[in-house]
């Protein structure tokens, strides 16, 4: 069995607020220097077998159809 | 024959049985569709309602998409022949089907919000706003974790450009939204996708308003009367 | 020692007599495994110790309470609405047309307070379930929050992460948040109570029992997997018996799936609407231990459970903590065998996993004497054998010492006649606006926009007036209204009384809505049981609300004890949660808390009497930090007539606003009615701190246009209400003028006291 991660991030110009009040959360914990976090996704997608071209090219058109929303968010594909 | 108006019930659906209410009072005929049946039975006209599609745990109608019932909805929306109206998480459902633009994120203030939202009908040569006269204020109710409309500013200039921000809120956007817009058509102005919920406008006993009454006087009147939309003059 | 492969099994334990037994550490006292041991006859299977020992816990079993909860049923007034009472998961009462209706209220306390947003969030899951079980469609929900002061830091974690577990949860569901109560409270830091309350309505004829009937019958669970969630207790059992230290931290959070609870309402929904179920359970705090006993005790008392086909999430769990797992959105149903391919196909359709796990059996005569027989087996081995009934009814009861706390005479000692009083028009006006910003009094919006209140289209009053009110049905104009209470500054000082003026003010809260009262719930929030002082509380509250409850004729018709709310030695006031539910035959009758532009000019009437009554008022407490005295006195027959006359003036038409007086007394009452409209009033009073600050009880102020007023009058004369006129509906200000003098505060100053309190605590920065 072969792992493909797929992290999935807002693109860089979208709005994150949820990153926005982990950055304010730091301040007021005391992490100090922190300057900007973004939040994003990551899925653990398991495939039968040997993974392939084939099969790598199954797992991208997966993240492009369905777990990434192209219109706002961006995605990367590494195999564990 | 009045005319048929679909409301299709996801699994998560829960503003369904409100919809077709909406429906029934400005006297249409709410047909129930369902997620799973790849069958439209003929409607003319489908509204998509509130809820959480498929417990939108990956995003908000990311899942809804590809459901059974989008396979005859989604061609027969995007030639412009089939109406369709999708409130709250039916908008979210549209964006991520690609038949609008852009898409609709988390709130700016991260927490769900429900109030009595007033907004600005600009658009109103849709098959589901052509009661309602341009700039008339509406009072609807807004009850969304993600509201917030985004889309690139190519995207957002061609909108305004041709007409097609339908509403927009009175104010600042509550959620955060990019130009304070609150719903949005396609280029033929039948579909429509609005963020708050006209069916829980339509009775002065439970809501805040009776402002959402004229989203299904206008289906009807569409329908049973032809009223001009762009579908019409663009073709 | 036995290994994972090798259960503890039944005769093992026979042959094992002298196995140690960890039941101290599952909470068991000595001789309640004494009493295991007894009705077993040997010693108990590591698995059935888990039962017995979830069943006999506090929580499950009510053994310190059940001897003074009694009295809520046997003092119970005769009353025809009653369909179903207390005993089954939740009472259900008559409304009228065919129509019934089932509410309960439920902590989930703890839970919340370790992990603030699931916790709350499965406490919503979790009554919902109790309310489906009883065969009703869920309707509404309404919380009432109480947590430690605005400015503690753990109020940050705590807060925002409740008010979003029951947003989160209650949101997907559909189900309209219309109410509930905000509180705060120093002694509920570390002690936060979260109390969520369901309502659901029926047909009459769709009423469903935990009950398992018919031997041959199927067992089967539906809906979500069992995964190691809420066993933080089973690894006792687990390491003791396995000797295996990975199985020893297992999580005790339950996180709940409210897309799995939304399809397994509409799957149950529609399995009871083609009559597919002859019995139901849901599984809640005990898991399958309390589905299984429950059911079996309440059928032929004979039930066969092949235990390991519960579908698991986890294929690591041992049988213990399969019984004990509280893994939510789980139901068990029974299925006559000629009916499970339907139920089955059913739950396909809703993408409902569902698993026949075992059947109802016969039970000898001799078997049914002795509690029934449940036998459960582990891959074919049987690990448990044992009398249902005697897990499920015949736990130990206690009755715990009591005693009246010596320090209760220098609290009532203790009143605030030595308070300083405000001597200036100014201080007066400066103290009606500190009491308007004080945390449990303050405009709640910062919480309740958070919660969908119109979803499902009945919503006829939320929050934040005085009850929220639901219409029936769509094809019906007939609608109930729910309102909670507590105090628990009134409790700490007088626990009957207190409790009393709890229940008083949610009676007095839905008959200000214009419907008329007719049941109740309760939640009794309360420090250690075996503490005699906590428990002299206990006793006193229950008396009262059973003694209240039997005087005005509404039954209890169920409700939830929670004990243990303490840090250290120090308990939380008492705060018992009275839960009213009322009728209102049409609900275009109902009357709003506001001075709505169309009541310019309606005179404003002051109904009951007021009395210089300010022991554990808010005045009391947030301008001089005191609780002390006594707090106000309860005039339960003075209540019923106020209901009276708000009942038929919302049928009559003749007033056109009316709001309850409670919390911060006349001031709040109308400061909030003018907010709420968007005009304002002013009144004329004697003695204006008396008259803002009082808490009397029994009280309403009624706002009543010029040609309603002497049908108004006549109504109070009939009914022996005291009316007062005290002003008029006008203005821009809350204008209040006396003998001596008088002030005002314009609107958008009375706005930003009430309305910034929230927002500044709790906005993120």
């Amino acid at each position: 069995m072969a792992r493909v991660i797929v992290d999935v991030m807002l693109k860089p110009e979208i709005l994150d607020p949820q990153g926005q009040a982990i950055v304010g959360a730091c301040g007021r914990l005391g992490f100090g220097g922190i300057t900007q976090v973004r939040q994003g996704k990551r899925f653990e997608v398991e495939v039968e077998g040997e993974l392939d071209d084939a099969k790598l090219a199954d797992v991208r058109r997966l993240a492009e159809t369905m777990l990434a929303n192209p219109v706002i968010e961006d995605f990367e594909l590494r195999v564990e | 024959m009045t005319a048929r108006v679909g409301v299709i019930t996801f699994p998560g659906s829960l503003d369904d049985r409100d919809a077709m209410r909406a429906v029934r009072i400005a006297g249409a005929e709410p047909v129930p569709l369902w997620h799973d049946d790849a069958d439209l039975k003929g409607v003319d006209a489908v509204v998509l309602p509130g809820g959480f599609s498929y417990g939108d745990y990956l995003r908000c109608g990311a899942i809804a998409q590809f459901a059974p019932v989008m396979t005859e909805l989604v061609p027969a929306a995007a030639s412009g022949r089939l109406p369709v109206l999708g409130i709250c998480n039916g908008f979210q459902i549209l964006c991520e089907s690609h038949l609008l633009p852009g898409a609709l994120t988390r709130n700016r203030s991260l927490h769900f919000i429900n109030r009595d939202q007033a907004l600005r009908i600009e658009a109103v040569d849709t098959a589901w706003t052509n009661r309602y006269t341009t700039g008339q204020e509406a009072v609807l109710v807004l009850k969304s974790g993600e509201g917030n409309y985004v889309a690139d500013t190519e995207t957002l200039d061609e909108l305004e450009r041709t007409g097609r921000v339908v509403a927009r809120y009175v104010g600042t956007a509550p959620n955060g939204s990019q130009r304070d817009i609150a719903g949005i058509t396609n280029a033929h102005g039948n579909v429509v996708g609005l963020m708050p919920h006209p069916e829980h406008a339509v009775a002065e006993l439970t809501g805040p308003s009776v402002d959402g009454l004229g989203f299904f006087t206008s289906i009807l009147a569409h329908l049973t009367e032809g009223s001009p939309v762009r579908a019409a003059s663009t073709g | 020692m036995p290994d994972a492969a090798q259960p503890d099994t039944v005769s093992t334990a026979r042959s094992t007599p002298q196995t140690s037994q960890p039941y101290a550490e599952l909470g068991m006292a000595d001789d309640e495994y004494a009493r295991v041991r007894e009705i077993l006859g040997r010693r108990p299977t590591s698995a059935e110790l888990a039962i017995y020992s979830v069943m006999w816990s506090e929580h499950c079993s009510y053994k310190s309470s059940k001897v003074h909860l009694r009295q809520f049923g046997e003092k119970a007034p005769r009353s025809d609405a009653l369909l179903v009472g207390m005993g089954e998961n939740a009472g259900v009462v008559d409304v009228g047309e065919g129509y019934a209706v089932t509410f309960k209220i439920e902590s989930h306390n703890s839970p919340s307070y370790v992990e603030p947003h699931q916790g709350a969030a499965t406490g919503v899951g979790g009554i919902v379930r109790d309310i489906l079980t009883m065969g009703a469609r869920p309707v509404a929900v309404m919380d009432a929050l109480r947590f430690g002061p605005v400015d503690a830091p753990d109020t940050h974690r705590v807060l925002p992460g409740v008010v979003s577990g029951i947003s989160f949860y209650g949101n997907c569901l559909g189900l309209p948040n219309i109410g509930g109560e905000l509180g705060f409270d120093p002694g509920y830091s570390g002690n936060p109570l979260v109390n969520a309350l369901c309502v659901g309505v029926m047909r009459h004829e769709d009423i469903k029992l935990a009950q398992a009937p018919g031997p041959g019958n199927k067992v089967v669970l539906f809906g979500a997997t069992t995964g190691p969630d809420g066993i933080g207790g089973a690894s006792v059992l687990a390491s003791a018996t396995f000797d295996d230290e990975s199985q020893a931290k297992r999580p005790s959070v339950q996180v709940g799936d409210p897309f799995m609870e939304k399809l397994l309402i509409e799957c149950s929904l529609e399995l009871f609407r083609r009559d597919l179920v002859v019995g139901v359970q849901d599984l809640g705090a005990a898991g399958v231990s309390c589905s299984t006993t429950e059911l079996a005790a309440a059928g032929t008392g004979g039930m066969r459970i092949e235990l390991d086909r519960v579908p698991l999430r986890d294929p690591r769990l041992t049988p213990e903590e399969v019984l004990m797992s509280e893994s939510q959105e789980r139901m068990m149903a029974i299925v006559e065998p000629g009916k499970l391919d339907e139920f089955m196909e059913i739950c396909a359709r809703w993408n409902i996993l569902a698993t026949v796990i075992g059947e109802v059996t016969d039970v000898t005569d001799e078997e049914a004497d002795r509690g029934g027989r449940l036998v459960m087996t582990w891959h074919g081995q049987t690990i448990v054998d044992l009398p249902p009934r005697t897990a499920a009814d015949e736990g130990p009861v206690y009755e715990r010492p009591y005693v009246r706390p010596i320090e209760q005479d220098d609290l009532q000692a203790d009143t605030p006649d030595r308070l300083d009083r405000p001597k200036t028009d100014a201080d007066l006006r400066e103290q009606v606006l500190r009491v308007l910003a004080a945390p449990g009094v303050c405009d709640p919006t910062w919480v309740t926009q958070q919660y969908d209140r119109y979803v499902l289209g009945n919503t006829v009053l939320a929050a934040p007036h005085d009850g929220g009110m639901i219409r029936v049905t769509d094809e019906s104009d007939r609608g109930i209204a729910l309102a909670t209470d507590g105090n628990g500054r009134y409790t700490r000082l007088d626990p009957y009384a207190g409790t009393q003026a709890a229940y008083a003010e949610a009676y007095r809260n839905v008959a200000a809505t214009g419907a008329r009262p007719i049941a109740v719930t309760n939640c009794l929030n309360f420090g250690s049981p075996e503490d005699p002082g906590v428990m002299w509380q206990f006793a006193e509250s229950t008396r009262g609300l059973a003694d209240a409850c039997a005087q005005l004729g509404t039954p209890v018709t169920g409700g939830n004890v929670s004990f243990y709310n303490q840090t250290g030695n120090t308990a939380i006031n008492p705060t018992p949660v009275i839960g009213v539910l009322g009728v209102i035959s049409d609900v275009h009758d109902r009357l709003t808390t506001a001075f709505t532009p169309d009541t310019d000019g309606a005179k404003i009437f002051l109904l009951g009497e007021t009395a210089d009554e300010l022991g554990g008022s808010v005045w009391a407490g947030v301008v001089h930090d005191h609780l002390g005295g006594l707090p106000p006195r309860v005039d339960l027959d003075a209540e019923a007539a106020l209901g009276a006359v708000l009942a038929e003036a919302a049928e009559y038409g003749v007033a056109a606003a009316a709001h309850d007086l409670s919390d911060g007394g006349l001031a709040v009452a109308l400061a909030e009615s003018a907010m709420r409209g968007g005009i304002g009033c002013s009144v004329r009073v004697d003695d204006p701190f008396v008259s803002l600050f009082s808490e009397s009880t029994a009280r309403a102020i009624v706002a009543v246009r010029p040609d309603a007023e002497a049908a108004f009058a006549e109504l109070c004369t009939r009914h022996s209400v005291p009316l007062t006129e005290i002003g008029t509906v006008g203005g821009t200000a809350l204008q209040v003028t006396h003998p001596g003098g008088g002030f005002a505060i314009e609107l958008p100053e009375l706005r930003d006291a009430y309305e910034s309190t929230l927002p500044a605590a709790f906005a993120e920065g």
